[in-house]
């Protein structure tokens, strides 16, 4: 148990850290949503499945969202620069 | 010299942050309860309520009018945003369709999503879940093919309708148990058999609402949010 804990908290740190590195803001708004996914893994763990619902479902699912249609409400994501593999204009 | 202060500042600021976690560490015993309500309400909850998922017992029958105040203040935050991104007035049919994958995947998902949103708010006294969460995810149901198909015209006074709805059956709910039980938001209708469906006397009616509205509402935001982010339909402007 003390194992999976560890590599959840592992991923969630190097996700963490991928947000600030990662160079696409795409990539790093999806890099927030596995922050949160494996937070849930952890509220799971941890016996509190309420939690773990609400963060799988506004952490990961609609903040996610919500920060990508951000994105393309202040032009740094377009479906079109998508494409291209080039995310900032 | 101003830099200096900045980075004393935040030092300083840092030294006082830390002392404080140390110090509520340190007062606090790793694992025990430091409170002796919740385990007075983890022992008769089943009993007053009805309710399995005693989670659900705290959220809507022993501080229901906390769980008011919460679906106000998301009520509040969703018509501020719904007034600044504009209202539903253009919604033109037009934007780029999305990719196979996303318009595939969106179809696929749409029932499942629907069973399972449907099922996490109906059995929120039963098991792990509720209204917000379930709420949530019929929210996600309804927004995933508006993701794929960006065309296809939104009707927001369906939601808006479900949303006034769903919040007017809360409230009234309450008043009902202000009349028939002496206080506001008091559970009616008997605790029933636990673990039944149809139990836990009128908790599972206010996750009904509450699951109702929050989804109504957070579709309808992120709707909102995804035509306003769509510079076709704003007439070019970016």
């Amino acid at each position: 148990m003390i194992w999976l804990v560890l590599v959840t908290m592992a991923v969630m740190l190097a996700a963490a850290l991928a947000v600030i590195g990662l160079r696409s803001y795409l990539a790093a708004v999806a890099a927030i949503s596995v922050v949160s996914l494996a937070l849930s893994v952890l509220f799971a763990i941890l016996r509190a499945p309420d939690v773990a619902l609400a963060e799988a479902a506004v952490g990961a699912g609609l903040s996610g969202v919500l920060l990508a249609l951000t994105l393309r409400r202040v032009g740094l994501w377009t479906p079109a620069a998508d494409d291209d593999g080039e995310d900032r204009p | 010299m101003k830099g200096n202060a900045r980075a004393f500042a935040s030092a300083l600021f840092l030294i006082g942050l830390g002392l404080m976690l140390v110090t509520l560490f340190e007062a606090l015993p790793f694992g025990g309860a430091p409170m002796q309500v919740g385990q007075a309400i983890a022992g008769r909850a089943l009993e007053d309520t009805g309710a399995t998922n005693i989670v659900s017992a705290v959220l809507l029958a022993y501080r229901g009018l906390d769980t008011l105040g919460e679906v106000a203040i998301l009520f509040v935050a969703a018509t501020a945003a719904g007034l600044v991104l504009g209202g539903a007035g253009r919604a033109e049919a037009q934007g780029t369709p999305a990719g196979f994958i996303l318009r595939a995947a969106a179809a696929l998902l749409f029932p499942f999503l629907l069973v399972l949103g449907a099922y996490i708010v109906i059995h929120g006294h039963l098991t792990p879940g509720g209204g917000f969460q379930g709420g949530a995810i019929l929210a996600a149901a309804f927004f995933v093919p508006l993701l794929a198909h960006p065309a296809s015209p939104v009707n927001h006074g369906v939601a808006t309708v479900v949303e006034a709805f769903a919040g007017a059956v809360f409230v009234v709910i309450g008043l009902a148990g202000l009349v028939g039980g002496g206080a506001f938001l008091v559970p009616l209708l008997g605790a029933g058999t636990p673990g039944d469906l149809f139990s836990a006397g009128s908790l599972p009616l206010l996750y009904l609402a509450i699951g109702l509205k929050v989804g109504s509402e957070l579709a309808g935001l992120m709707a909102r949010i995804a035509a306003a982010g769509d510079p076709a339909r704003q007439g070019g402007k970016a």
